[in-house]
């Protein structure tokens, strides 16, 4: 517990020793702030609510989040501090969650210095704080899991760009399997069960549940699980790899 | 103590270290020598935890390397090749990280930072990115990490490699400040290290052991052990006189001087002062040799190849 509380102090210190947190701030904020105004229609909608806001976290997350976890691993296997880390009296689970939960305290971060955003809808109008605070929550699950994915393929290289390349389809597929457009594919031939099942597999379909208000146990439970195959995964990734 | 028994490791059908049978005591300073590509650096790998053994075992004080990986871990401390660092950190951000997973803590903590900025000179760079220090420092830095919990046993990995002279000066002589009552390994294939550092070698190519010896026990190995070496003006001259002396093999000549060998197990040095003395040669400089270990380091990881 003290060594994963090292690691992930440690982890988080470097962010902020390089311009890469606040550059990946400055670009989060401005990025979801164009897409709620200009492609959500955020005045244009004349409602008390931030759906144009939550309506764009998937896709905005599809590219950022990758750009935060591809040095997760990528990074301590090309510097060589990969075998520091793992010759210092720390287990490879606890050393994987420390540097996951300093990635996902940091994206949690740069999702909290949006609230500006909820004091302007709330001073413009009367939102439902309720749903707005359960859409941050989905907002920060879906960034966990996406965070578990990147981080378990950045384990696979030590070059950080296919470590990012990798991560973005990788989202890609578990996001587009809620998409009407794909689900229409598997409608024509599969029975409703396995199309149900596979739109479940998707981030969309869960935090959309939960965007809107609804926080269902197994939309908190998916997202978690999510996370915990994706370190599982990184786990062994590492341990197979670990002489490359 | 360290121990390994039967210790292999496989990448694929490539054998990096076969069958390797270690046993170092506290105090011992050793020298793992070998060409590049021994298997040198995968036997540290081994013993540190990072990689496992295809098969046999290895213990750092009697704590399973595989099975009882943390606590050996907790024991040791190590020197990457290279060593690695977290470059955007300051030797002090790194540093007490590394206090943290050690699990140093209060005025035991604050006595071991001290302690290796001291030694290590590190007062300098302190709050200065590691990325920034030179090679010498980084090194330093390193080192600080490998010998901050003042671990039982230290496996250095080619400590010194890519060193000034002066800096290479500068690490032996804080490895042997810190050798006492402890285990230190040292993976190298410079031979001047093991000659001012270490009090046991153990030479290893291809993933086997060739020999395991003192340094002078090594030295004894090479045929110029109690060879003499005189230098002079136009030696070819005096090659014949020196041939025909008593216990001399051999004599070979080279561009300065000459060496003769021995041809039993004592020296012909007596022999050789004697005529020189005799007939008054005018020798710069007489030697009575105690042996090369370059020779010897080549006969042994060569020979094994032929």
């Amino acid at each position: 517990m003290q060594a994963m509380k090292a690691v992930m102090r440690r982890e988080l210190l470097s962010y902020f020793a390089t311009p890469v947190a606040y550059v990946f701030i400055v670009i989060f904020l401005m990025l979801s702030a164009t897409f709620t105004f200009y492609l959500g229609g955020f005045y244009e909608r004349g409602q008390a609510d931030l759906q144009p806001f939550f309506l764009f976290h998937p896709w905005l997350y599809l590219f950022l989040i990758p750009a935060i976890s591809m040095r997760l691993w990528a990074e301590e296997r090309k510097s060589g501090t990969l075998e520091l880390l793992l010759t210092l009296p720390i287990s490879l689970k606890d050393a994987i969650i420390g540097k996951f939960l300093a990635a996902w305290l940091f994206a949690g971060l740069a999702l909290a210095l949006t609230f500006p955003i909820w004091i302007t809808v709330n001073y413009l109008g009367d939102p439902d704080n309720g749903v707005i605070l359960a859409a941050y929550l989905g907002s920060f699950l879906m960034a966990g899991a996406y965070l578990a994915i990147g981080s378990s393929l950045s384990a696979l290289t030590r070059n950080q760009v296919i470590a990012f390349i990798l991560s973005v389809v990788a989202c890609f597929i578990m996001m587009v399997t809620g998409l009407d457009m794909v689900l229409d594919f598997f409608r024509g031939w599969l029975p409703q069960g396995l199309v149900d099942a596979v739109a479940s597999l998707s981030f969309l379909t869960h935090f959309q549940s939960i965007s809107r208000g609804v926080v269902e146990l197994r939309d908190v439970l998916y997202f978690l699980l999510v996370i915990g195959l994706g370190l599982y995964a990184n786990q062994l990734i590492i341990e197979a790899k670990k002489a490359d | 103590m360290i121990v390994t028994e039967h210790l292999r490791k496989c990448y694929g059908d490539f054998v990096a270290v076969d069958d390797l049978n270690l046993q170092i005591e506290p105090g011992e300073v050793v020298g793992l020598l070998g060409p590049n590509g021994a298997g040198k650096s995968t036997t540290m790998k081994m013993l540190s935890g990072f990689l496992t053994p295809t098969s046999g075992t290895a213990s750092i004080f009697g704590k399973d390397v595989v099975h009882d990986s943390l606590a050996a871990r907790r024991m040791l401390g190590y020197l990457p090749e290279g060593a690695p660092a977290w470059g955007e950190m300051t030797p002090e951000q790194f540093l007490h990280f590394i206090a943290d997973i050690r699990g140093l803590q209060g005025s035991q903590r604050k006595k071991a930072l001290d302690e290796v900025v001291e030694q290590l000179h590190l007062d300098r760079v302190w709050h200065q990115p590691i990325d920034t220090l030179s090679k010498g420092f980084k090194r330093r830095v390193g080192l600080a990490q490998a010998i901050l919990h003042k671990p039982k046993a230290l496996l250095l990995d080619e400590p010194t490699d890519g060193l000034d002279p002066n800096q290479k000066h500068e690490v032996r002589e804080l490895i042997q400040q810190i050798a006492a009552d402890r285990i230190i390994l040292i993976s190298t294939h410079i031979l001047e290290e093991v000659e001012a550092l270490c009090t046991r070698a153990v030479i290893i190519a291809r993933g086997k052991i060739l020999a395991d010896d003192t340094p002078e026990g090594l030295e004894q190995r090479s045929r110029y052990h109690l060879a003499v070496t005189l230098r002079l003006e136009s030696p070819e001259r005096y090659r014949e006189k020196l041939a025909a002396l008593p216990m001399v093999a051999e004599v070979e000549v080279h561009a300065n001087g000459l060496t003769a060998f021995p041809s039993g197990k004592e020296t012909p040095f007596p022999h050789i002062k004697a005529l020189v003395d005799e007939e008054n040669w005018p020798v710069q400089s007489l030697q009575l040799e105690r042996g090369r270990l370059d020779e010897v380091f080549r006969t042994i990881t060569m020979g094994e190849r032929n």
